[in-house]
């Protein structure tokens, strides 16, 4: 339960400082987050196309790591039999 | 005689493509009726739906008429702020697969108010979580109502309605409110999975379609947004090019629209009149407050939740969160595009304030552009994003009411006022509160002409991210929470959240409706309201104004704390299997320790 937290926190941490940064880079540099490629501006290439390809790989990571997780404990456990209802 | 005039008064492609979406919904509602046979089909849709088939039907259920209108109606208006909704609707699923997909579908219950009845052991916690089912899933109703009233007055905008031009607002919602409930009360879920799923593919057709038709004959995405550079930058390079139509004065101009603080976050510090420094750093705050309401309250919303039970076991409830990810991401994309494309197109929008004229119908109209140059394909598209619309707010509002439904028919009645009623009971049950709540939703559904479809299910979300989604998430991973440290701080926080939401939402309502007397007297009840809709007090403290359109920035941090302090002062009502709990939430299923925890309730029902 522990290392699964953990990882969750680990790929929310990625995904927060992503989403909040946004706005402040908005805020603390709009010419630069303002300026034109390829007709969009910088802030909605970011926001309005790139971000969802970002968020597809935090969770392709996540459920990979997660299962890997689940399938240790449970090679662990097999290991420790018969005390196995407290282990973690 | 009738049907020729009508015929003449309604465009046949657009009436034909919304009537095959209507009829199909209808028709596999009734074929799958007759399959289902027990409650369990009812609810949960027998709890053995592949991964495919369920991510569609949870992306065609969620992707409501916010997402196929709302959004594009919402960008045309306020530009890049709107942005924020989309990519937070779609990312708002990362939490859930984070920290509660998989826990939740290991503990097993049928619904939300089941779950925190099993997770506390209270049956008392089991009637405070239905309350806010009802009030999520009202404030929800009302959008989708919303989506429906515009898109039947568009389609029926050249018909004679008792001597006045157009088909008036109500009635459309009158007209889609009732076969969706009637729908419901005889078809139950098993039908809604597959129609879910059908319906989803239905959306992304209707919207990706007419896009890419759109952006091949008026240039591309960032060509649209290129047309809105009316600085120093923009130089028009051939005398042939392409000029956008004429903005006018309603719309924002393209410095405002570009802007990452544009009209929609800076509203009510412009009201005050602030200067640009402080306005900016209002807006900044109003942002992040809408960014945490719309990722938390996705990981919270009830009837988004109910489907991961469906799941066959925890890996396939985490697989199943990647691929709807997937499939609504992609669609996300697209509604900003035909936002930018009304702006340049269809700017006449921007007169028809928000009401049924108003920028929330431009992804049914902007196709019609393109009868001028290609005749019927500008019909035959507008009748496609039509039918989109109708798969969108049908599919929403069916799986609203059956989660509403499911709440007040199987935890209200079936387990507090009748434990001991009989199946059949229990069925006849289900079918009336059906109609009620339809009817309930329908009433509201007509007062909320003049508010945008998008900005109310984003109040929707809000709520459930002060309410459900601090509840879900200290539940599962906190093992110090007790029964009243969880209903302290969800009553708390989403309470406030609805208290303050709605305070914003009366004053709205009062100030359009009061908009609409500007050439005639006032009713003397409008008048008094007008007296008293706070618009002078709003005016006078933008900050507060800010804090309650957009309550999660302080909802959500009131809601956890009350939890953990509460907790911690009855730290010794912690329930006492605390331990097993854990190990059910978050143990591999594959060690045994599954315990289907509806399994002991099954000969009840």
């Amino acid at each position: 339960m522990s290392r699964q937290l953990r990882l969750s926190i680990y790929c929310a941490a990625i995904f927060l400082v992503a989403l909040l940064g946004l706005p402040l880079c908005n805020f603390l540099a709009p010419d630069f987050m303002a300026q034109r490629i390829g007709g969009f501006t910088l802030t909605w290439l970011l926001l309005g196309v790139l971000f969802f390809p970002l968020v597809w790989i935090i969770a392709a990571f996540f459920i990979r790591k997660s299962i890997d997780l689940e399938n240790a404990e449970i090679r662990e456990i097999a290991a420790s039999r018969p005390s196995h209802s407290e282990n973690r | 005689m009738f049907t020729q005039l009508f015929l003449a008064a309604v465009d046949p492609w657009i009436l034909a493509c919304s009537s095959f979406t209507v009829l199909g919904t209808i028709v596999m509602g009734f074929w799958a009726a007759g399959r289902s046979r027990t409650a369990s089909d009812f609810f949960v849709a027998g709890r053995g739906v592949s991964v495919g088939w369920n991510a569609s039907a949870i992306s065609g259920e969620y992707l409501s008429a916010a997402s196929f209108m709302g959004v594009a109606g919402m960008v045309m208006s306020s530009g890049y702020d709107a942005l924020w909704y989309p990519v937070c609707y779609a990312c708002g699923y990362l939490f859930l697969l984070l920290f509660i997909a998989g826990p939740l579908r290991r503990f097993g219950a049928y619904t939300i108010p089941d779950f925190a009845e099993g997770r506390y052991d209270s049956p008392l916690f089991r009637r405070i979580a239905v309350v806010f089912v009802l009030f999520i899933g009202f404030f929800y109703t009302m959008p989708q109502m919303k989506g429906a009233g515009t898109t039947l007055a568009y389609i029926f905008q050249d018909i004679t309605w008792f001597g006045r031009p157009g088909l008036p607002y109500p009635v459309g919602v009158v007209l889609v409110g009732v076969v969706i409930t009637f729908n419901v009360a005889l078809g139950g879920m098993k039908g809604i999975t597959l129609v879910q799923a059908g319906q989803y593919w239905i959306k992304m057709f209707a919207i990706a379609t007419p896009v890419f038709v759109l952006l091949s004959v008026y240039g591309g995405y960032g060509r649209q947004l290129q047309l809105n550079d009316s600085g120093a930058g923009r130089v028009q390079i051939r005398a042939s090019e392409t000029i956008r139509q004429a903005l006018p004065a309603k719309a924002p101009a393209d410095a405002t629209w570009m802007n990452p603080f544009g009209p929609l976050t800076t509203k009510a510090a412009k009201a005050a009149k602030l200067d640009a420094p402080t306005t900016r750093r209002y807006a900044l705050l109003y942002t992040y407050s809408l960014i945490i309401a719309l990722v938390c309250g996705t990981a919270g919303l009830p009837h988004i939740l109910v489907r991961f039970y469906t799941n066959p076991d925890g890996v396939a409830a985490k697989r199943t969160t990647m691929w709807v990810m997937v499939l609504i991401g992609v669609f996300y994309v697209f509604p900003p595009i035909f936002g930018a494309l009304g702006r340049n197109w269809m700017p006449e929008l921007y007169n028809g304030l928000s009401g049924v004229k108003g920028t929330d119908g431009i992804v049914l109209r902007l196709p019609v552009i393109l009868r001028e140059r290609y005749g019927m394909l500008g019909s035959v598209l507008s009748g496609i994003t039509c039918a989109g619309a109708f798969a969108a707010f049908m599919s929403t509002f069916s799986g609203l009411l059956v989660s509403m439904t499911g709440a007040l028919a199987h935890d209200v009645y079936g387990r507090i006022l009748r434990p001991d009623a009989s199946a059949a009971d229990r069925m006849r049950m289900f079918k009336w509160c059906a109609l009620f709540i339809g009817l309930v939703a329908i009433g509201l559904g007509t007062l909320v002409e003049n508010f945008e479809i998008n900005f109310m299910v984003g109040q929707a979300f809000a709520i459930a991210a002060a309410s459900y989604f601090p509840l879900l998430f200290m539940s599962v991973w906190w093992r110090g929470m007790t029964t009243r440290g969880a209903a302290t701080g969800m009553l708390g926080g989403g309470l406030c959240a609805v208290a303050a939401i709605s305070l914003t939402s009366y004053t709205t309502f009062v100030t359009t409706m009061a908009g609409k007397f500007a050439d005639r007297p006032m009713p003397e009840w409008l008048a008094w309201m007008k007296a008293h809709s706070l618009e002078t007090f709003w005016a006078a403290h933008p900050l507060q104004r800010i804090l309650c359109e957009q309550p999660a920035l302080w909802a959500v941090p009131l809601a956890i704390l009350l939890m953990v302090v509460v907790s911690k002062l009855t730290a010794s009502s912690i329930p006492k299997d605390i331990r097993m709990k854990m190990l059910v939430l978050h143990a591999p299923e594959k060690l045994g320790l599954k315990q289907e925890y509806i399994r002991e309730h099954d000969g009840a029902l």
